[in-house]
């Protein structure tokens, strides 16, 4: 196995044209991604909710970063592992519980769950959990918003997995070739499911094969650095709105907890979990705003005990909401 | 069948371009992505479907690379944001290739979103055995009529073509359309040996046929034969030997593949009590079987005798003619068929 990618203990965190209301809420946004899959995990293996659940502690810079960066009016397409794109891009945290507990009032109205969570007024296809077929998806919605002359931008979230999939390789081509407005967001967690990156591509650097290969700005970024993550897709998104997608972001991250929800994750050497867990994206960025004397620590305590309540209240909420009656068995097939 | 008194005489695959002509015409949003499809000096698809029509629309038909399953999927982000896209494949069997995005998101979106995503997308396929083989020969129908969340219809003739083509633009959810090489009537360089015709009288005026029903052809009494596609064709002339013989056959087009009309089928059963399943392509797992079973649990306690059915063998499409020709039913199969039920 190779040696993992370590990124540097003190980062440049550079808050640049934020201001400080914007750069708390980034944060806040960290930290409610957190609570809800460590709550949402606690509830799983409680067995009071149904299905299975694919989380995504550890990398919560990516889906803040990015989503930061769009309107409410732009689209995103997520995977299997979206609770985190989900609350980025708006959802709230109740619609999504809801969707979790299988109750007519989640956002798929219990018929999508854990993996297909999504809501289309919010700009979030529901999750597309076939590895790699929301990157077509995504290139589709940029076509749309091309010929309708809009300047809405797509962003298709996808793992180090996805590369390895034709339909990968078919979406960011046609993406390419036709010039659309699609950010192509690699979170590359180091792992597709249990199999390292370097078992499944001779040359890791994904950027770089995508940058040489189709012929689009492709690059790489600390993905555990929301401000970085927030900086790049910001410029991303200015030029898939001036005409010039697409753009691939390929942002280096790692995933603190299993891949599905009773995943101990043997595979991964404790040294790795051990130097990725000093890397945490919502340490990093708590420890860079009481730096830079954004907020001290009492401050960000008031900001976690706001989001526990909030998600406590939520589940108290969600485990008394209505489940669909069986007759809308068979509603929704067809408009 | 409807026939106009005024109008103009068309083949499928003429027909099928006007309506698509005249639906980008009427709604900006309807555009066409595919293969082929709109080169300057090219063929207009792998069958003249699309011939010139990038002229007229140059923005709105979308060449694409060779990637079904891409572009399948692009077609699908188009049409959740707003557009109405008519995605096709040179030939049926590149279906399987974007199977993943017309299986998993297409005719899933809308359900497993909770009613949220509107999915108005038409999908094109030409299938049947001509000449070329295993690969590009298959009859696709059994694979996606078992799909919940997709709408599947076979056209015969041009009239349906352009009535059905029409229909699927302006229907909110995924339609699949399956159209045969040898009834397209394509000319010149495309034109196929062995197609029969399947032209019609189109009137100048807008119509739409609709998705969800059968065609009584032929109306007879002593036996229902059910067909669609080239199938279709062959027993209307196996009907014809049949009423020299002076058995009365009932010949219907299936058409609408999925869901099926049990009403029109049901109602030719209960009449004539004999039931005759015409199919190309091998008979395990075929969409005959979907329909005999449906056609016992609607009106089984009608039935006189077994119902039988016409299919190919349970192999591969195979190339030189003499095999072929055998694989294909023919009108003496149908006729044989028809003949042991009316034992009974």
């Amino acid at each position: 196995m190779t040696t993992p990618q370590i990124l540097p203990a003190t980062p440049a965190q550079q808050p640049a044209a934020c201001g400080c209301d914007q750069l708390l809420a980034l944060y806040e946004r960290m930290v409610l991604i957190r609570e809800f899959e460590d709550g949402v995990k606690f509830l799983f293996l409680e067995g009071t909710m149904p299905g299975t659940i694919h989380q995504c502690q550890g990398q919560e810079a990516t889906a803040v970063g990015v989503c930061a960066a769009l309107r409410a009016d732009d689209f995103i397409t997520s995977t299997f592992r979206g609770h985190g794109h989900a609350l980025a891009k708006g959802l709230s945290v109740q619609e999504l519980l809801d969707e979790l507990f299988g109750a007519t009032t989640g956002c798929c109205r219990g018929k999508g769950g854990s993996m297909h969570v999504g809501n289309m007024a919010k700009g979030m296809v529901p999750g597309i959990a076939i590895v790699g077929g929301g990157i077509p998806v995504a290139a589709g919605l940029a076509l749309a918003f091309k010929m309708q002359k809009s300047d809405r931008v797509a962003v298709s979230f996808f793992g180090d997995g996805a590369v390895s999939e034709g339909a990968f390789h078919e979406g960011v081509n046609m993406a390419a070739i036709w010039n659309l407005p699609v950010i192509f967001v690699c979170e590359n967690n180091l792992y597709g499911a249990s199999t390292h990156v370097s078992q499944v591509m001779r040359d890791t650097h994904i950027a770089r094969r995508v940058g040489s290969s189709y012929g689009v700005r492709a690059e790489q970024h600390d993905g555990n650095d929301v401000l970085a993550v927030y900086e790049a897709a910001q410029a991303a998104v200015a030029q898939c709105r001036a005409g010039n997608g697409p753009v691939f972001l390929e942002l280096l991250t790692y995933r603190l907890t299993g891949h599905s929800r009773r995943d101990p994750c043997h595979y991964q050497p404790q040294e790795e979990r051990e130097a990725w867990a000093s890397q945490d994206p919502i340490d990093r960025f708590a420890r860079a705003l009481r730096e830079r004397g954004v907020i001290d620590d009492p401050g960000l305590e008031a900001i976690r005990t706001r989001v526990r309540q909030q998600f406590d209240e939520a589940v108290q909420v969600a485990r008394c909401q209505p489940l669909p009656s069986v007759k809308e068995l068979t509603s929704d097939v067809f408009a | 069948m409807c026939l106009p008194e005024s109008g103009k005489h068309l083949g499928i695959a003429e027909a099928l371009r006007e309506a698509i002509a005249e639906e980008m015409a009427r709604d900006e949003r309807v555009f066409c992505i595919g293969e082929d499809i709109a080169v300057p000096g090219g063929w207009g698809g792998a069958f003249t479907v699309t011939l010139g029509l990038e002229k007229r629309f140059p923005d709105r038909m979308i060449n694409t690379p060779i990637a079904e399953l891409g572009f399948f999927g692009v077609a699908c982000g188009a049409a959740m944001a707003g557009m109405r896209p008519i995605a096709d494949v040179q030939y049926g069997d590149f279906l399987l290739l974007a199977a993943d995005q017309i299986i998993n998101n297409i005719a899933k979106m809308r359900y497993m979103s909770g009613g949220q995503v509107t999915m108005p997308l038409v999908m094109r396929a030409p299938v049947g055995a001509t000449g070329r083989g295993s690969q590009h020969a298959q009859n696709l129908e059994r694979y996606f009529t078992g799909v919940p969340g997709l709408k599947v219809v076979a056209v015969s003739n041009a009239y349906d073509a352009k009535g059905l083509l029409k229909a699927a633009v302006r229907d909110d959810n995924p339609v699949l359309i399956f159209e045969h090489k040898l009834l397209y009537g394509s000319k010149g360089a495309r034109a196929e040996p062995g197609a029969v015709d399947a032209t019609s009288d189109v009137p100048e005026d807008d119509y739409t046929v609709p998705l969800h029903q059968a065609a009584v052809r032929r109306a007879g009494s002593d036996v229902t034969i059910l067909a669609w596609l080239l199938m279709l064709h062959y027993s209307l002339q196996a009907a014809e030997e049949l009423a020299a013989e002076g058995i009365s056959a009932e010949v219907i087009d299936v058409r609408s593949l999925s869901p099926l009309d049990l009403e029109t089928l049901g109602a030719s059963v209960r009449k004539t009590g004999r039931v005759v399943i015409v199919e190309e392509g091998p008979k395990r797992g075929s969409v005959s079987a979907e329909i005999a079973a449906s056609l016992l649990e609607e009106c089984g306690e009608y039935l006189r005798c077994p119902i039988r059915r016409v299919a190919s063998a349970d192999v591969p499409v195979p190339f030189t003619p003499v095999l072929e020709n055998a694989y294909r039913p023919d009108v003496p199969r149908i006729v044989e068929t028809a003949k042991t039920v009316m034992q009974f």
